[in-house]
Parts: structure tokens; sequence; C-alpha cells
């Protein structure tokens, strides 16, 4: 019996090594809480240990994943999954634009979404993301020391960074890099950000168009820096794709 | 503790080759719904009957969101604890029944989705819809996965997120579907002129 399940651990091991092989490169991201910009009011969120990519996927890691998953090839891919900019710098189905280590961008949240779950992982939580992106290279939170939201508000400010190649920012307290910097990223629950009416109706907290819309308020509409990913994710939709967002993926740590 | 390692690994694994094809997965249930569907017709690049999501009925039942194929669908998100929103929301979608010509009504599927799967267990909205008096079939009330739900409201445009342990925030909007699941109108906010749903579904119905 014992020689039996160990021969069953192994094989599945093995197969399970094969399957995610060339995706190792995940940071442990301590739990703790912490108060997001948006959501309730002044209330802490509790965020668990958990797993993210130290990377966000290249092009080169999407054209495996396309060929792998043909249905998600640019010429194949549903219309109702991707709009018409998916993929748009890449010459064909089969080769890409730019450098092979640069992020992939162009990419819908149904694909990113997917390619997480075709690597055993899922996309990070927005509160995830946000938590482990509170970190400079020396503290998990530095949102407010000056330096850190200069940087992210430099990087605003210069163009076409999503040419760059990965790595090339700074590595966070985590072990995290291009969290800032580089280009902004899908997150699991984009479509939790509720700023305003998915901006067809520009009317803010409109108690018509959100059950509850008393609770929602920047806790600190200083922090800019934070605010404009909130509302770039808030005009966002699910289909939608853009050059200058990229994803990573995340994990749960098991049987803590 | 080793056993359940091995058990661990294989849920893994089941998870990793799972996203290849999850809308194979069949039931006897699926199976007896799918004699309602139009025969033959290929599902159009926009139609929602694409998302291999899997859902539970108010009556406990297990479908997928293409076992409505062939109907108009109207379909909102609302969660049964809702106190503000979401009793309008249902008035709302009584209201537009209401307006539906007689020889039209048996081709129109009312659907809510509920954003609290967790809490509106299939009891729990088998009892919504009895407080509510939507026990005929053209009302259908589905709960899925916390995956899918978040897909689907993402198809749909709505955003929503949990505030309390019994409360979301989320945006008020009744969608209308063509029979081929391809989405012909949107109705946003509450209590709101039900018109041109209304006109849109009259349009569509047979």
């Amino acid at each position: 019996m014992k020689f039996y399940s160990t021969a069953l651990f192994l094989v599945f091991s093995l197969l399970f090594c094969e399957v995610v092989a060339q995706n190792d490169k995940m940071a442990l991201v301590k739990g703790g809480v912490y108060i997001p910009l948006y959501g309730a009011a002044d209330k802490t969120v509790k965020v668990e240990t958990f797993l993210m990519d130290a990377y966000p996927v290249t092009n080169a890691e999407y054209l495996k994943f396309v060929e792998e998953y043909p249905q998600w090839k640019k010429s194949k891919i549903k219309s109702l999954f991707a709009d018409n900019s998916y993929l748009t710098k890449w010459n064909n189905d089969e080769s890409y634009s730019g450098l092979p280590n640069a992020p992939a961008t162009n990419v819908s949240w149904f694909a990113a979404k997917k390619y997480c779950e075709c690597q055993g992982k899922r996309l990070p939580t927005m509160d995830e993301w946000e938590f482990a992106a509170m970190a400079n290279k020396n503290v998990p939170d530095a949102r407010k020391i000056d330096t850190y939201n200069q940087y992210i508000l430099n990087w605003y400010e210069t163009p076409k960074t999503f040419n760059n190649p990965i790595g090339e920012t700074f590595k966070n307290y985590w072990g995290i890099y291009d969290l800032h910097g580089l280009v902004w990223e899908w997150t699991l629950d984009f479509n939790s950000v509720l700023i305003s009416g998915e901006s067809r109706k520009d009317v803010d907290k409109d108690s018509n168009l959100f059950c509850g819309s008393a609770a929602i308020g920047a806790s600190d509409l200083m922090n800019y820096a934070a605010f404009m990913r909130y509302a770039f994710r808030g005009s966002m939709k699910a289909r939608y794709s853009s050059q200058n967002l990229g994803f990573r993926c995340a994990k749960d740590v098991e049987n803590q | 503790m080793k056993n359940f390692r091995h058990i661990a690994m294989i849920i893994a694994l089941a998870a990793v080759f799972s996203c290849n094809n999850t809308s194979e997965k069949n039931t006897a249930a699926v199976e007896a719904t799918k004699v309602k569907k139009a025969e033959g017709e290929t599902i159009p690049e926009m139609s929602i009957y694409n998302l291999p999501s899997h859902w539970t009925t108010q009556n406990g039942e297990e479908i997928e969101l293409k076992d409505l194929q062939g109907k108009v669908v109207v379909m909102v998100m609302i969660y049964t604890t809702c106190k503000a929103a979401c009793p309008r929301l249902v008035a709302d979608m009584r209201n537009i029944e209401k307006q539906i010509p007689d020889e039209k009504k048996d081709d129109v599927q009312y659907v809510f989705v509920s954003i609290d799967p967790e809490t509106d267990t299939p009891e729990r909205l088998k009892a919504f819809a009895k407080e509510n008096e939507m026990e005929d079939e053209k009302w259908l009330f589905l709960r899925g996965t916390e995956g899918d739900t978040r897909e689907f409201a993402a198809v749909l445009a709505v955003n929503y997120k949990q505030i309390s342990p019994m409360d979301f925030s989320h945006s008020n909007i009744i969608s209308v579907f063509e029979q081929n699941g391809e989405m012909a109108h949107q109705q946003e906010g509450l209590g709101v002129d039900n018109k041109e749903t209304v006109q849109a579904i009259i349009d569509l119905a047979k």
C-alpha cells in the first residue's frame, strides 16, 4: 500500500511539474490587513498569504500558451472573449512583435484568466494585487513614502514602457518585480470597482446605479497614483484589451 | 496526511486539465433540458452560450447557460438578502413581464443570477421565488460558483463588490438576450422607464 501510494505520488508529481515547470518564479506574500483606496470606507481588508508571479507574463510565454490552446489564438478567439485589439501587434497567430521578454499585452481578461487557469494558477484578486504593490524595495507598505508615489507618477508620465523587458524595475519587499513601472495588470475581480456606471453614465455615486453606493468613497483621495489604477479598472470590460495592460498569475498557499 | 497530499495533487491536476474542456461535463439533468434547444444552429461568437459555466436552479437542477438557448432571455443579477435595490429590480422584472403580450409570453425566460452564491443556496432561491410569487416556470433563479459568477458579471458588465458579510454593492442592469444568446439590449438603473426594454423583448419574441 505504501509503495503503491508513493509511486502514485511520484507519477502525479512528475505530471504536475511538467505542466507548471516553466512557471515557478513565484514570490510568497505574507498576508495581513490594509485599507484599500476603494471599498467599504475606512474598513481594513484582510488578505491571506498567497503566491504571486515575480514577473508579468511575457510575449514568449503567451505564445506558448496559444500554441497549446489554439482557441485563444488571435484568429480563433471568439469575440465574446476579446475585442478587435486582442494581440493587435502580433504579426499573425504564431509571431508577436517586440521583445520575447516584454510583457504580453493586448490580452483580454478572459484570456488572462484562462492562461492562469491553464498553469494551475489564477489571476490575483484586486486586494492581493494592491496589497503586494504597496511595497517598495524595503518595506511592505510604502504608500506614505514620497519616493514610492513619485516613482509611480514618473512612470505614468513615461511613454511606452510596455515595450520594455520584464524585471528592469525594482524588486520589491516580497521579491516581486514590475508591479509599478512597466504595465497595468488585470485582476480577477477588476469588475468590483464601482466608481461610476461603467463609464457610460458618468454620474458618480448615482444611487440608482449602485445598490449600497453610499458605502463607496475614496478613503484617501490624495492617493492619486492608486486612484488612476482603480479608475482604469473601472473603465475596462472583460473583453477589452490594451497595449499598456498585461497580467500575472497568483496562487493560494496550500496547507498553511 | 500523505493521502491527503495525493488527493490535493489529483485535484490540482484535474484543474489543470479541465481548463481545456469544461463544457463537456454533462449531467442527466442537462441532457433532459437539452431537448428544448434549437437544433443544428451554431452559436454566434458574441453569444453568452459560449461560456462553459454551470449553474444550479432554484429547484436544484444543474444546467448550463446554453440550455436557455431558443428563448428570449431577460437577465438580472441580484442577491436575496439585499434590502435596497434588489426588491426594486425584482419589481422591474415583474413590470416588464406584465407588458409582454400573451401570445409572446411563452418565448421569454426571466433569469435572476445570484451574486452571492454562498448565501443563495437553491433552497434560499426557492424561498425567494415563493416570497415574490415567482414560482411559474418563466422565472428562473440561478446560482453558480464564485468564479463563474464573476465571469458572467464581466460579460454583462455588471460590477459588484461584497461590502460586508450581508451586503453587496452592485450595478443595476437588466439585460435582454436574443434566442441565440447575443445581447440585444441593456437597461441600467432602478425604476427607469422600461419602454425600450419591453419593445426589445417584443421585437425578438415569436
